[in-house]
């Protein structure tokens, strides 16, 4: 990629002129999220740089930790300010969006990967219907979906219900998991099951000895990308749960459009650090399976 | 030579013709592969599939009215436009009785229906009812029911009311679209255009296409070259730059919405850099959020990746060659890029362009954050009809219609990439 010694000036000119807008669409991609991490970490109730944060050498009474203790729920004098409520709301948001979330990656990956198992057959019948009705509830837009579930979902008394939300999260998580899972078992060598099966074991412990663990980094991902959509989930939540299902994203969208606080920020700091977390491990999982799936190739 | 093979002499040991064998096989097979799809799939169809019929017929369901006014509607049916200007008794009969038999919940949503065709009806009903119902009390049935009505609200002498009723006559009514595209009937069942001051969906509609087209625009624009970068840089450095287009998109749509309404609001970090380098002087500060610029800067970026990564998969098998030889062969850099280069792309472009503009045509939470009034999308009409207004036939009609546009794209989008090759991170 780098330029060769014979390129002229205005190649030269062309070149760098590219790698300066490549670096400001980088910066714009990535600003924002960094933007808000400092802010976090002030003093002041509102969401900007105040002087002190900016001034050198830095201002110890310019940051401080209150808002991170108003979000975990400790309400004590210092944290109290007149314009930023205080509750223990974003904890429970929290519980019940981690509560959402496993339940609903446990049935998607579950579901998903047996279904992924059969779509990799070369025996499956009407596989383009049927993998386009699979992976619809991630094409069609949320708010169709909510509409639609809302309607349904009222009619059965599922609505303002655990088991409504979780329904309808597995709903939209699945097609990650099918995704992600079909993806692995391209090139997928049938012959171990074969081999396995000749050897006695029955199709149960075939699927947990010999094809889990080859594409297990496939059903990770598939569960973290299950597990981050519900997580992050938030027109479902808004209209099919009530107080009672307040999770993250329900809190953070009422927080943004009543009172936009400090305590916001702390909790998006947080689901940032959660993401990069996220990102590392399935991108960690997706360079594994590619070796284990190269060495079978070959 | 060919050696001609009659497969039905061809059998198994049990004496079974071998094709019918292996069919039975084959057969045993994909029940077997539809065995382990299967739970997912009823799982779909039962928990998504039904939910979004049940909205597509809803959109045209007008059963809720005629179960409460039967009688009046079969009534209706009968009554000659051309002969009388008014309906006949019976018609007023039957209004009188099942408004003062009626239940009042159901009663209740039917006039919130009736108030759709034509405003008025809620009241109009109301006080009439009120009359009705204190008639009942002391038993006074009235000889004409035709005059005890049009005493108890004039009203009822104005046949544009009845002319409304002819649109809820059916069980089936296409209205809700209609009304989705600023359309609505006029007393002798046309379709008319509606008041000015009412039209507010084909605004609407232009707008979300309008900023889709250019949300995908800037996407492209800006993720072509940086996809260019990733594609060829080495393998080591192009995954290190690629967590910067993976970062954001791993991150909550709600975090990311919300750091852009502090970047770019009014006291916000862009207006303080430009203050404190004094390109601005601090009355002078742009208003960049709450209306349709912000709803545009944030929508592109939160939807760069879906841009970026279709792009970089289909310029990272593009052999570097190809443009040395065109190089080689007479063309300048920029010849070479247009006539070799680009139409390799242009696979990348169209599944990334074609994403990018559906996924922006649905999107309701970031223009109803940051969109302030004016960029506000179709998908918040949706929101507000939802849970608001509850006029839930009109909020369904907007849903399919929005739904349909995309089954368009996606069926482009299916044959040029392919559905089942969605790829993610």
């Amino acid at each position: 990629m780098a330029l060769p010694s014979y390129a002229t000036p205005v190649q030269r000119t062309y070149y760098y002129a590219y790698l300066f807008f490549c670096s400001v669409v980088f910066f714009f991609l990535v600003a924002p999220l960094i933007a808000i991490v400092p802010i976090s970490f002030s003093v002041s109730p509102f969401m900007v740089f105040t002087d002190g944060m900016l001034s050198w050498p830095p201002d110890p009474d310019a940051w401080s930790l209150r808002w991170y203790q108003n979000m975990i729920g400790n309400c004590s004098a210092d944290v109290v300010s007149s314009t930023v409520p205080c509750s223990h709301k974003w904890m429970t948001g929290t519980v019940n969006s981690f509560f959402i979330g496993l339940t609903a990656t446990f049935i998607a990956t579950t579901l998903g990967t047996i279904a992924a198992l059969g779509l990799s057959r070369p025996h499956m019948p009407y596989k383009g219907l049927i993998m386009a009705i699979l992976i619809s509830p991630m094409i069609v837009p949320l708010i169709i979906t909510a509409a639609g579930m809302f309607f349904f979902y009222a009619r059965i008394n599922l609505v303002y219900t655990f088991t409504g939300v979780i329904l309808a999260h597995v709903a939209l998580a699945t097609p990650f998991v099918v995704i992600t899972v079909t993806a692995t078992l391209v090139g997928f060598d049938m012959n171990m099951v074969k081999a396995s099966q000749s050897l006695g074991a029955r199709p149960v412990r075939t699927f947990f000895k010999v094809i889990m663990p080859l594409i297990l980094p496939g059903i990770i991902s598939g569960a973290l990308f299950a597990f981050i959509t519900s997580f992050d989930e938030v027109v479902i939540v808004m209209f099919m749960a009530s107080l009672d299902q307040l999770t993250i994203p329900k809190q953070m969208w009422a927080g943004i459009r009543q009172e936009i606080s400090p305590v916001i920020l702390c909790m998006a700091t947080c689901l940032v650090a959660l993401s990069i977390f996220l990102l590392t491990t399935v991108e960690l999982l997706r360079r594994r399976s590619e070796r284990l799936r190269g060495i079978k190739s070959r | 030579m060919e050696v001609p093979i009659s497969t039905a002499e061809l059998l198994t040991t049990d004496g079974v013709p071998l094709k019918q064998s292996l069919k039975k096989a084959e057969r045993k097979n994909k029940i077997r592969a539809f065995l382990l799809v299967f739970p997912l799939l009823l799982f779909i169809i039962v928990t998504f599939v039904m939910p979004i019929g049940d909205m597509l017929l809803r959109s045209v369901d007008d059963t809720q009215i005629n179960t409460v006014f039967p009688n009046t509607f079969a009534e209706f049916k009968k009554w000659d436009k051309e002969k009388d200007e008014l309906p006949p008794e019976e018609v007023y009969k039957a209004l009188f009785e099942e408004l003062a038999y009626g239940d009042k919940i159901q009663v209740g949503r039917a006039l919130t229906r009736m108030n759709y065709s034509k405003s008025g009806w809620k009241s109009l009903i109301k006080n009439t009812s009120r009359a009705i119902k204190k008639a009942v009390k002391k038993n006074e049935f009235p000889d004409s029911y035709k005059d005890f009505l049009i005493t108890a609200n004039d009203k009822w002498a104005d046949p544009t009311f009845w002319y409304a009723m002819g649109q809820m006559v059916n069980n089936q009514t296409p209205i809700y679209y209609y009304n989705a595209i600023d359309m609505t009937y006029d007393q002798d069942q046309n379709v008319i255009r509606q008041e000015e001051n009412r039209r507010v969906y084909v605004q609407t509609w232009i707008k979300t296409l309008k900023v889709s087209v250019y949300v995908t625009f800037f996407c492209l624009v800006l993720g072509f070259p940086v996809a260019h970068l990733l594609a060829n840089l080495p393998l080591r450095y192009s995954n290190l730059l690629m967590i910067f287009v993976l970062l954001p998109f791993w991150t909550s749509l709600l975090v990311r919405t919300t750091a852009w309404i502090v970047m770019l609001q009014q006291q916000g970090v862009i207006n303080g850099i430009l203050v404190w380098l004094g390109i601005l002087n601090d009355d002078g500060r742009l208003s960049m959020v709450y209306n349709e610029t912000g709803t545009l800067i944030a929508m592109t970026q939160i939807l760069l990746p879906f841009m970026i990564l279709p792009l970089y998969s289909v310029m990272r098998v593009i052999p570097k060659s190809h443009m040395r030889a065109a190089q080689n062969l007479g063309a300048k850099p920029a010849t070479a890029f247009w006539k070799v280069y680009l139409p390799q792309t242009i696979p990348g472009m169209s599944a990334g362009g074609l994403l990018v503009f559906v996924l922006a045509i649905g999107y309701f939470i970031t223009p109803e954050l940051v969109g302030g009034k004016d960029g506000k999308l179709i998908g918040s009409w949706i929101a507000y009809h939802l849970k608001t207004t509850l006029n839930w036939g009109l909020c369904a009609a907007l849903g399919a219609i929005l739904l349909g546009v995309m089954l368009v794209f996606y069926w482009l989008y299916n044959k040029i990439v392919g559905i089942d090759n969605i790829k993610l991170g």
